[in-house]
């Protein structure tokens, strides 16, 4: 005889270990199977677009900070690119591949922070996520170096980057880029030798490359299935077109293939920032620019960048004012979490902590 | 009335009663023998009690330093040298909190949760011996009772779940009790191969039996014997039932205060209440070389901090298993494992022993030599 079973519904978050950050997620439970999701998001609403319109444009970079607050570069990154493009500046060359630079140690960064979360989602009690942060602080470090900051950075300005990289600056990257290959592979090997976490990622929370693709999700998730879309190739931004690098790509879309995926991209950054260190130009670090930016009007431009977490875009209407007339962001965790059901319905509570992991969301960016 | 503790007394073996009876007859008149034994008994509980939750104490404190270690950081070491007095600073910010009951939680049921989890743990650690003539009580059928008295937690664990009116808790109860009562066949069945090699269920005989650490005698016993304990104390990698990741702190969501002490030290002492039994059944507990007699302590110490060390080693490195994989590796790895084992200890003690039934030195390494490889081939 079946035995009748009661579906329950259990709020997870907004106050939870590990919904990383304030989302909350209304499951319906059969015993332990997910029958029904709801994600309920907004807990960290503070109206970045809104507030946009009311600062000038060098002003909305602190803004950018504040929204993927682990992967500050970037996001820095994609602004300055759309309102350089909305003013036709040019940028030095010194500038740019600082800003390449800057940006593929924050994708680093932002990996590392990843995957120690996800290990973290698996149950091993924080020992492989401090390992993860310990390598992360060496970045923050670096970055510390650059700008003063190792969070909230600030670095980029429309035009360039703020200052030049100091002098004791580029022994200590060296330092960092000879040291970083022997502990991913340490990394990895903790990945790949242990069983239990390998029965745990390993055939679960498959996301099929049609659904991703309707979802227009992407980042590592979209090539953790199979498909190599990168905007650094797709439409090379900054310098990134003179820059040999590969796209890593998964076959299966589980979330051992977006476990994979990561620590080849961060291969791939490490290899990045080390012909950035090679080529370097000397040179200014930006263009001279007016102190008030004044766009014409009527101008739009749509500035995007391959962000750690998929594709992050800056849709900026310039009115002539010094600031924009509606700035929209196209934040990359969003468009990603709108596969939630795809990934989560149908496994079980374990699964689903692992599989939300696995997407790298972060909520500052999610709700703007 | 005579009651003084003779050569043929009950009593008379137990040094510790013994030392405590005799000294407190000093005041007592040796009419009133009655209150002597009576106040003697409330002094080893005390002194059990106490120990267990000294013990607990200084567990938390080396857990939170040794994880801290692993983990690249400090642990607590602001209070007393190397935070020693840590645990004593947790225990007054958790006296001085408000005692919270939960508006849809079953008031009887949750406020005895505390009681019946931390019972099992005391009663259990009676029955061990710390040195040579030196324990609390000496069972007949020791093994057995330690058992059946651990075997109460899963109660304490579903009633904590059942009790607190909390989703979360629920279910961290109902995994609780699916693979507590699981992971206590194959724990039991190990436990089998020591009663059959000492020929008695006493665990000071288990002592005496051991002129070969069972260890080597038993390994594929120890192995499912931790295995299946580390599931019975819920660690890493069978933390399911509290999963902070995935439920926030399982069945014990809902406890606050004291009462959340009382459930975290019946966790943290459990883990010593399983080292101890640990390195009893397994490592010899108080025997070995150097030191003898009341000094034995030393090395039932030594062996229980291994033990320890090994639990906070695992927790520090392992993730966590789904319960589906969790009972898949009860039934299909550990249980068979723990069939093996008892079939070829049967089968060696039934050749080996001699007329009493006991096993020589000789007899126990014949074995070791036949079960380590047994060990190794089928694990």
């Amino acid at each position: 005889m079946p035995i009748r079973t009661e579906p329950i519904t259990v709020n997870i978050g907004p106050q939870h270990p590990s919904t990383h950050g304030v989302f909350r997620l209304r499951v319906t439970f059969d015993g332990e199977m997910i029958v029904d999701v709801e994600p309920i998001f907004g807990y960290l609403h503070r109206g970045t677009e809104k507030l946009a319109e009311e600062r000038n444009y060098t002003q909305i970079v602190t803004l950018t900070d504040r929204l993927d607050y682990v992967a500050s570069m970037t996001n820095n990154q994609a602004y300055c690119l759309a309102v350089e493009r909305l003013m036709g500046i040019e940028v030095p060359i010194r500038g740019q591949y600082l800003r390449v630079m800057a940006a593929e140690l924050q994708r680093i960064a932002s990996h590392l922070v990843a995957t120690g979360f996800l290990l973290q989602d698996l149950g091993a009690l924080g020992t492989p996520l401090m390992y993860c942060f310990r390598e992360r602080e060496r970045i923050l470090d670096l970055f510390e170096m650059l700008c003063g900051a190792r969070i909230t950075v600030s670095y980029m300005r429309p035009g360039g980057v703020y200052y030049d990289a100091p002098e004791d600056f580029w022994p200590a990257l060296d330092r960092f880029l000879d040291y970083m290959p022997s502990y991913l592979d340490e990394l990895e090997q903790l990945l790949a030798e242990n069983e239990i976490i390998l029965v745990r990622v390993r055939n679960v929370g498959n996301l099929p490359l049609d659904r991703l693709i309707a979802c227009s999700a992407s980042g590592p998730i979209l090539r953790a299935s199979g498909l190599a879309w990168d905007w650094r190739k797709a439409d090379p931004y900054d310098v990134y077109d003179g820059l040999e690098f590969d796209v890593p790509v998964g076959t299966n879309g589980d979330n051992l293939d977006r476990f994979w995926v990561r620590m080849q991209e961060m291969r791939q950054s490490l290899r990045i920032v080390r012909q950035c260190v090679e080529q370097m130009p000397p040179g200014p670090v930006r263009a001279e620019l007016p102190l008030v930016l004044r766009p014409p009007k009527g101008a739009e431009s749509y500035g995007r960048v391959e962000s750690p977490k998929g594709e992050l875009g800056f849709y900026l209407i310039s009115d002539g004012g010094i600031s924009p007339y509606r700035c929209k962001i196209r934040s990359p965790s969003l468009l990603n979490l709108t596969m939630i059901k795809d990934l989560l319905i149908g496994w079980k509570l374990a699964d689903m902590i692992v599989n939300l992991g696995s997407i790298d969301i972060n909520m500052g960016e999610v709700d703007r | 009335m005579n009651c003084s503790i003779g050569p043929d007394s009950l009593f008379h073996d137990n040094v510790l009663y013994r030392h405590i009876y005799n000294a407190i007859g000093e005041f007592i008149p040796s009419s009133l023998c009655w209150l002597d034994h009576i106040i003697s008994g409330f002094l080893i509980i005390l002194i059990l009690v106490n120990g267990v939750l000294l013990g607990a104490a200084l567990y938390v404190w080396l857990e939170r330093r040794v994880l801290g270690r692993m983990q690249n950081r400090l642990g607590p070491n602001r209070w007393g040298p190397f935070g020693l007095l840590q645990p004593i600073a947790d225990l007054v910010k958790l006296l001085t909190k408000e005692d919270l009951v939960p508006q849809g939680a079953d008031r009887i049921a949750f406020l005895m949760v505390p009681i019946v989890v931390v019972f099992p743990l005391i009663a259990g650690l009676a029955v061990v011996p710390i040195a040579r003539n030196t324990f609390l009580a000496d069972l007949n059928i020791g093994v057995l009772y330690l058992v059946a008295i651990t075997g109460l937690s899963t109660l304490g664990i579903f009633m904590a779940g059942w009790s607190s009116g909390n989703r979360y808790a629920m279910f961290g109860a109902m995994r609780g009790v699916a693979m507590l009562i699981s992971y206590e066949i194959p724990t039991v069945l190990s436990m089998v191969g020591i009663v059959l090699l000492a020929g008695s269920m006493s665990l000071v005989d288990v002592v005496n039996a051991q002129h070969l650490p069972f260890i080597v005698v038993q390994p594929l016993g120890i192995l499912v014997f931790l295995l299946g304990i580390s599931a019975e104390l819920n660690r890493t990698p069978f933390d399911i039932v509290e999963a902070e990741s995935e439920l926030v702190a399982g069945y014990h969501t809902e406890y606050s205060g004291i009462k959340f002490a009382l459930v975290q030290m019946a966790e943290f002492g459990g883990v010593v209440a399983a080292s101890a039994v640990a390195s009893t059944l397994f490592l010899g507990g108080w025997s070995g070389p150097f030191l003898s007699g009341q000094l034995g302590a030393l090395w039932f110490l030594m062996k229980l901090g291994f033990f320890v060390f090994l639990f906070i080693w695992i927790r520090a490195t392992f993730p966590r298993l789904r319960i589906d994989q969790i009972m898949a590796f009860a039934w299909k790895f550990l249980f068979p494992l723990s069939l093996i084992n008892i079939f070829a200890t049967t089968l060696q003690v039934y050749w080996l022993r001699d007329d009493t039934g006991a096993l020589s030195r000789g007899d126990l390494g014949l074995m070791a030599a036949i079960n380590i490889p047994l060990a190794l081939v089928t694990s």
